[in-house]
């Protein structure tokens, strides 16, 4: 096909958003690097930290794709009722605040845990949920469905008629067709998880901590918060730069996960057995994900009627946040999708591998001279909350835009609409669909956010995940679980309304 | 008049030079699949980079972006924006940036009733037949009211009943109406004797000057009797 010499879309904004990417990532690293104070060099707790860092992010990715493996083949070869069910619970965890889950996870696996509980009964010795495993444990739960998820598409994608010759044949289906798709897949969905893990700052605060399993980012923030070293903060957010740089090398041509669930509500015919495992091992899915949010929702109930007055007004700042991030968010990445072209294709992925902790360190040296940072607390959590959403976000918005442009563009054209009239008759209404879902991502997403925030907030920035974190850590678990609910529902409830208004009355 | 002077494209390992003029009336632009038909359109309507001359009664039209020349184009499918009713997409022919005032709307009653849709200007184009939507895509063109339309293969999707009933009504009021210049792409040598007073012959890198259409089939160029060959 001919390339047209039609530009019908508007190319500028996607350029200033563009500008605005780069200067928020690179930007800051150069602030970072020109603070950063490199004579006393890295000690050995630095060395701890990189260490720790790299090796829970490598065995939660590993676990996660492993454990994913037999959950998705199960999905994809039954057919039973609540099936969407559990594909939508899938996509659940991605949407879920942090320190939500976190605390969920508490209530299962922490020290006054079912798990635990059992396990006393029995009379056999208590695990721990902090430190290594407590961290490795959070990262599964959050990335097992993703990558599930991702699996799934893959098995889907192969054509039944394989599996039936596979079945008049009688030969190994493992080794014929599901190996090689796996050696497709996996290797992307390991690296993506991997990435993810390495700049999960809010588990790391929660559930790591101490000289054996704090991570760099978690070190930026006690040097900042706690020693106010913005040197050894600078160089710590130097080194996690670099981390992720390397991470992202690898991961270079990886595309940000899809998260819509298109096309996966249906189940491919086969015809080798194992009905029962399938059946256990989506049950046990299920209830790894279910018995923390269950937790929270029958603590929460109590704990909601209690909450302080701060809580609500942390809820109403977050909600404000949340909706200005959303609306951030979609504006940039429907610019860069007009756009399209090489530039938005990195500036899409550079977001994935940059820290929000790196990012904010960098905001922080630049405002700090000028005003007391925690005055543009939450100006800057919905700035930082709206560009790290941002590759999620576009790759729902970008390829509507490129196909409304392959069907409509030339017919726009020729009737002789101009970019204006273009944009608002033909380009948003068409688009209702994808930028409600990619919305309420991104609200969602921030309703959830502890990192930037954390560095930044006084006690009048309080965002009501921040807020959760301190009832938490002041040990007062019922309102921390009312709190939590609260965020739970919120952030749900933003999500479903912004994809439901996109979806309502829309004609293909 | 709508003359090409050595208009050029090139397109990779690709190239078509078309020297020739057009009068009022229907052309039908023939030639085997891959030779250029649409390409040949689309340069006209200036989708498609090509170097030469084209001028419409004397003035260049070449130099103008798509949307400044004076040429309507109907084009295989996705000819009306499946969120906007019928009636606000025959409407774009008239005005592109808001709705229409009251008149305008009954100006695109009036030929929605002429080509056969009157009170189907509230639906959406998805619960119109293929043919309706043909027909509405027929009604904009007709109020944009420019003196060149291209047609590529626009009823190609319809059955043969209805593709000669959407040609004739096409010709009734393009061409006997308005005095329209119109190209048309068609594989099919039947819409050509049907409706086309002339014939374009489009292969080996040339788009050739028309010719009458009783003619050309009468003596037909060899890339034709192949065409045919092959085809029967």
């Amino acid at each position: 096909m001919a390339h047209s010499p039609v530009a019908i879309n508007p190319r500028w904004p996607g350029g200033v958003v563009a500008g605005l990417v780069l200067a928020l990532t690179l930007g800051t690293l150069c602030a970072v690097a020109l603070r950063a104070k490199f004579q006393t060099g890295l000690g050995a707790a630095d060395w701890a930290a990189i260490r720790f860092t790299v090796s829970q992010a490598f065995v939660s990715a590993a676990l996660s794709c492993l454990l994913a493996i037999p959950v998705a083949r199960a999905l994809a070869r039954r057919q039973f009722r609540g099936r969407r069910a559990v594909i939508t619970l899938l996509g659940a965890p991605f949407l879920l605040p942090v320190i939500v889950a976190v605390l969920g996870l508490i209530m299962v696996f922490g020290r006054n845990g079912l798990l635990n509980g059992a396990l006393g009964f029995f009379g056999l010795q208590e695990i721990s949920i902090y430190g290594f495993h407590g961290v490795v444990l959070a990262h599964v739960f959050f990335n097992m469905p993703l990558v599930t998820r991702l699996i799934l598409q893959g098995w889907l994608s192969i054509p039944s008629e394989r599996f039936r010759l596979a079945a008049s044949l009688g030969a190994p289906i493992g080794r014929l067709i599901e190996w090689p798709m796996l050696r497709g897949v996996l290797p992307s969905a390991f690296l993506v998880v991997f990435l993810i893990c390495l700049t999960s700052f809010a588990v790391a605060l929660t559930l790591g901590g101490g000289p054996k399993a704090t991570t760099v980012e978690l070190a930026i923030y006690q040097a900042l918060r706690f020693d106010f070293d913005l040197g050894r903060a600078a160089l710590l957010a130097l080194v996690q730069f670099c981390i992720c740089a390397i991470a992202a090398l690898f991961a270079w041509g990886v595309t940000s996960p899809d998260l819509s669930g298109a096309g996966l509500d249906r189940a491919v015919q086969r015809w080798d057995g194992g009905i029962k495992r399938d059946a256990l091992i989506i049950c046990l899915a299920a209830m790894f994900l279910l018995l923390p949010l269950g937790m929270i929702v029958l603590r929460g109930l109590a704990g909601v009627s209690s909450l302080p007055p701060e809580v609500w007004q942390a809820a109403v700042r977050s909600v404000i946040v949340a909706l200005c991030s959303a609306m951030l968010c979609t504006l940039m990445a429907l610019a860069l999708a007009l756009r399209a072209g090489r530039l938005v294709a990195v500036t899409g992925v550079l977001p994935l591998a940059a820290s929000s902790l790196v990012v904010g360190t960098g905001l922080f040296l630049l405002v700090y001279p000028f005003v007391n940072p925690a005055k543009l607390a939450l100006a800057i959590t919905v700035l930082v909350n709206a560009v790290l959403a941002l590759p999620f976000v576009l790759r729902s918005i970008g390829p509507a835009v490129a196909k409304i442009e392959a069907d409509f563009g030339r017919l726009g054209a020729s009737l002789g609409m101009t970019q204006g009239t273009w944009l608002m008759r033909i380009v948003l209404p068409r688009l209702r669909g994808p930028i409600g879902f990619g919305a309420g991502l991104a609200a969602a997403l921030s309703m959830g956010d502890l990192g930037v925030i954390a560095l930044f907030a006084g006690d009048a920035q309080e965002t009501l995940p921040l807020a959760m974190y301190r009832l938490m850590g002041a040990y007062r678990t019922e309102a921390a679980s009312g709190a939590g609910l609260l965020l739970l529902t919120l952030s749900f409830a933003l999500f479903w309304i912004c994809d439901r208004g996109g979806r309502a009355d829309v004609d293909t | 008049m709508l003359t090409l002077e050595a208009l050029t494209i090139r397109q990779d390992d690709f190239q078509l030079v078309a020297n020739l003029s057009v009068d009022v009336g229907i052309t039908a632009v023939m030639g085997p699949s891959g030779a250029g038909k649409s390409t040949f359109l689309n340069a006209i309507a200036g989708f498609v980079a090509g170097s030469g001359v084209i001028k419409l009664d004397g003035d260049r039209i070449d130099t103008l972006q798509p949307a400044k020349r004076p040429v309507s184009m109907i084009f295989q499918d996705n000819n009306l924006f499946p969120h906007l009713t019928i009636c606000e997409n025959v409407g774009l022919g008239l005005r592109l940036n808001r709705k229409l005032k009251e008149a305008e709307r009954q100006v695109v009653s009036a030929v929605l009733e002429k080509v056969g849709l009157s009170g189907l200007g509230a639906r959406k184009p998805a619960a119109l037949s293929g043919g309706q939507q043909s027909r509405a895509a027929l009604a904009r063109t007709l109020l944009a009211g420019q003196p060149v339309v291209l047609l590529d293969e626009p009823f190609s999707a319809l059955g043969p009943g209805l593709k000669d009933e959407m040609l004739d009504l096409m010709r009734d009021i393009l061409t006997e109406d308005r005095g329209c210049t119109v190209l048309m792409v068609t594989h099919d040598p039947n819409d050509a004797k049907r409706i086309a007073d002339q014939v374009i012959w489009v292969g080996d890198g040339i788009a050739a000057p028309p010719v009458a259409t009783a003619d050309f089939f009468g003596d037909p160029p060899e890339g034709l009797r192949d065409y045919l060959g092959k085809m029967g």
